[in-house]
């Protein structure tokens, strides 16, 4: 077992891509290391281990990535999501120091593939991960171990004392025990609070009760709020959190991609009183899927049906669960618990304002409801071919958008104003400062490498001097 | 027709693997997966045959145990492939051999060394077994030719049928819905696949032979056993035509083309076998099946006692232990032969199916090119 007890440079708070960027950074940089991660190993890495790829500029194609994707276009991408939510000069820093990060990585065993298939075209803007974020994960670690980085598994760091604005001592809880470690410098990269439904009851209520944690049960917040609670400047929306329909059978943290269902734009979807509340083709499903968690949360208990036939069976990538079916719409009710009269009334509703139209689930086509609310404006078709399938539905929160504030050298910033002189932050825990809002696929791993890098590299500066 | 377990856990991870697409990088079974969305059993037999067991999906994948979702692709296929060994062995009731694999294959060496033992021992006068024999036709003042071609005949040309048998019954079952005619474009690029071993190459970056690192080192031992198996062969071939064409006798000198060719392929053969032992040893366990190692061990320890024997006769042959251990020898590849059909050697020959299966669903249609409807 790794002795706590012995003198480190660096400490990191945190196992995932942008711990692990920040650990071999500041290792590289000759300081020792310790990095402190709260999962046992088969876990380790957060939620990095369910991402996929990284949004890189770049400006002529490479081996894995299409065309180019300039500075300009990249920023524009990031200012329409977060609707202006962001800091210009940490975001611009960001998405040009993305472009070496690829290099960076790959020299560090980061393998990347073409981009094959999915329901979002990015091989022009995301490198690829080959296996996915935890081959990358691996890498990482196998790097860092081979440096001499010494990593704590089980270990949760629960406290980084902070006086007026130097980070004094860490304390980890380990095995029921809490050590206290004095090290030169802390770079905290634990994540944001999604796993503590506690917390997120704090602004979602009971409601929060029915949330389903797509990702790692370890993003307890509990850095961030420690930093927070001492005078570290907030950034982000507390109360906002990235939240997708997934299918209401996935577990209650971890299920990853798989639980994932792209169904609702070829479906009308129900909530417990099987009544419909928004337009399931409002546009194309890339744009709209991140707010359907929202809108399935702001329903009574928190559940949703998307219900569709035979003929959309084929027009959505398989989930790992299978689809509900019934040969009549009395049946499949009978198994969702909906009232069968209510269901029936809605489907007759819908149906009978359907208008004819071309379908084509590539574009967005002109079959819609007329006279229908809310209507269903795309790829809108009638109901009527048995089987009847059905998908039960579910917020799956992804991340929350409240950190720490961060300047250009990941160094945090405090309430006062004043910068912390040896505590940096990486990753989900000050990604606020440029995702405010929205979600840009691939670009919380971009944050996390950039600032993970900076992060360690400057606290191995502090620390060396 | 089979609902075993494993048929239903192999069905389970393909249906989560489909819904997450990470590991489409890795090799061919991940595409050919995407083309489906439901998996019958000709669908995982075929799949299950397609897996190269490189194992980069285990390490990369965020389900694995200790997730409750508990993949182990890598395993699974094994076990689906251990079962459609048995369901495609010809004739049906000898699939029971591949049962305890490890033990038979024990057994049916230990037979046929003794019987090759005994009859030699038991047909020739000690001094001829013991006896110093020098050019041509020395091989043959100890175990006759005729007997030697008789025999190896007999068992190899039985051995190519029931494998061709097996082919054509694991062809049957899983390419009945093909659309394409695998012709020999389709053949030509899955012979290309099984020679360079692509789908042993974890995307071009090396599979997990032993644990997260990636390495070359198996495909290159495989590479070191089957290209030693095919010197073998063509050094066989070659030693034919010197006697039935040429009217060259054996043994031919350490410089002619039989003894390079079969020095060359008994070196490889040992290498190979020797250095997947070891690997199968100091490897990581978990995405591993258990119940396959015993053919999977049988089956190099056959080839590195052929490969072993043939070196050590051809390093002795103008010594008094060349009869005894042309004996040997020739037991070894008897009992080789004889479980040839029935043991793991039969991955190749399914693999190699699902490689055409694969050409042919996945080549872009050409005009005019005939389509199964």
């Amino acid at each position: 077992m790794t002795d706590l007890a012995g003198s480190y440079d660096v400490l990191v708070a945190g196992g995932g891509n942008a711990a692990l960027c920040a650990a071999i950074a500041a290792r590289e940089a000759g300081a020792s290391v310790l990095l402190v991660e709260h999962a046992p190993r088969a876990f380790r890495g957060g939620n990095s281990r369910h991402t996929r790829n990284f949004r890189v500029m770049h400006a002529a194609p490479t081996a894995t990535l299409t065309e180019a994707y300039a500075e300009d276009e990249y920023w524009d991408d990031l200012r329409r999501v977060t609707g202006g939510e962001t800091d210009e000069a940490l975001a611009r820093l960001t998405i040009r120091s993305s472009a070496p990060a690829l290099a960076w990585m790959a020299g560090r065993g980061v393998r990347f593939q073409p981009s094959l298939t999915g329901t979002l075209s990015l091989s022009r803007t995301n490198a690829f991960f080959l296996g996915g974020g935890k081959a990358l994960l691996n890498a990482y670690y196998r790097v860092a171990e081979r440096l001499g980085v010494v990593i704590r598994y089980d270990a949760e760091v629960r406290d980084v004392r902070l006086r007026d604005g130097v980070a004094e001592s860490v304390e980890v809880e380990s095995d029921g025990e809490i050590t206290t470690l004095r090290t030169k410098a802390v770079v905290v990269a634990a994540g944001g609070f999604q796993a503590n439904i506690e917390w997120l009851k704090q602004y979602w209520g009971a409601a929060a009760d029915n949330f389903l944690i797509r990702g790692t049960p370890y993003a307890k917040g509990r850095v961030l709020r420690n930093l927070l609670d001492q005078g570290a400047m907030p950034v982000g929306d507390p109360t906002q959190c990235h939240a997708v329909a997934i299918d209401a059978r996935a577990p209650k943290f971890d299920g990853g991609i798989v639980t994932r269902l792209d169904a609702i734009p070829f479906s009308i979807v129900v909530n417990r009183d099987a009544r419909r509340f928004y337009d399931e083709g409002e546009d194309l499903w890339p744009k709209r899927y991140a707010i359907w968690g929202r809108l399935i949360a702001q329903q009574p208990s928190q559940i949703a049906y998307a219900i569709t036939d035979a003929k959309a069976l084929t027009l959505f990538m398989p989930s790992m669960y299978p689809a509900i079916t019934a040969a009549t719409i009395d049946e499949l009710a009978g198994k969702l618990a909906l009232d069968g009269a209510a269901l029936g009334e809605t489907l007759r509703t819908y149906n009978a304002t359907v208008r004819p139209g071309r379908f084509n689930d590539k574009i967005l086509d002109d079959c819609r409801t007329d006279g229908l609310a809310p209507a269903k404006s795309h790829w809108a078709q009638r109901i009527d071919t048995p089987p009847y399938i059905a998908y039960p539905l579910r917020p799956g929160i992804t991340f929350t958008y409240l950190g720490v504030k961060v300047d250009d050298g990941a160094r945090v910033v405090m309430r006062n104003g004043e910068r912390a002189e040896n505590l940096f932050a990486a990753g989900e825990i000050m990604a606020g400062n440029i995702l405010g809002r929205g979600y840009l696929a691939g670009f919380g791993m971009t944050i996390g490498t950039v600032f993970g890098r900076i992060a360690g590299a400057e606290a191995a500066k502090h620390a060396r001097h | 027709m089979r609902a075993t377990d494993t048929v239903v856990e192999a069905r389970r991870v393909m249906e989560i693997c489909n819904a997450c697409r990470y590991c489409e990088g890795y090799c061919a079974v991940f595409p050919a997966m995407e083309l489906r969305r439901e998996f019958s059993n000709a669908d995982l037999s075929y799949l299950a045959n397609l897996c190269h067991d490189c194992r980069g999906c285990s390490y990369a994948c965020q389900y694995a145990p200790p997730h409750e979702f508990n993949l182990n692709l890598p395993r699974t296929f094994a076990e689906l492939r251990a079962e459609t060994y048995r369901e495609y062995a010809w004739p049906g009731p000898l699939a029971a051999l591949f049962r305890r694999n490890g033990v038979v294959v024990s057994l049916v060496v230990a037979l046929a060394l003794a019987v090759v033992l005994l009859l030699t021992t038991g047909l020739q006068k000690p001094s001829v077994i013991y006896g110093l024999h020098a050019g041509a036709g020395a091989f043959y003042a100890v175990i006759p030719l005729g007997l030697m071609i008789a025999v190896g005949l007999v068992t190899f040309g039985y051995a190519l049928l029931a494998l061709a048998v097996g082919y054509r019954r694991f062809w049957r079952d899983t390419a009945a819905e093909l659309k394409h005619a695998a012709g020999w474009r389709a053949w030509r690029r899955a012979l290309g696949d099984a020679a360079a071993l692509r789908n042993l190459a974890g995307g071009g970056f090396g599979c997990n032979d032993r644990d997260e690192s990636f390495s070359t080192t198996r495909r290159w031992l495989h590479h070191a056993i089957f290209y030693g198996f095919v010197s073998c062969f063509a050094a066989t071939c070659v030693a034919t035509v010197y006697h039935h064409v040429l009217g060259w006798i054996a043994p031919y000198p350490l410089l002619s083309v039989p003894v390079v060719l079969g020095m060359l392929g008994g070196m490889g053969l040992l290498i190979g076998t020797v250095g997947l032992l070891i690997l199968k040893i100091v490897r990581d366990p978990a995405p591993g099946a258990r119940e396959v190692l015993g053919a999977d061990v049988a089956l190099l320890v056959q080839l590195a006692l052929v490969a072993a024997t043939g070196l050590l006769l051809l390093a002795l042959r103008d010594s008094a232990a060349m009869g005894a251990l042309l004996a040997v020898h020739l037991g070894f590849v008897l009992a080789l032969f004889l479980v040839l059909p029935y043991g793991k050697f039969v991955h190749g020959v399914y693999r190699l199916g699902a490689l055409v299966h694969y050409a042919a669903e996945t080549a872009p249609v050409r005009s005019g090119e005939r389509v199964i409807e």
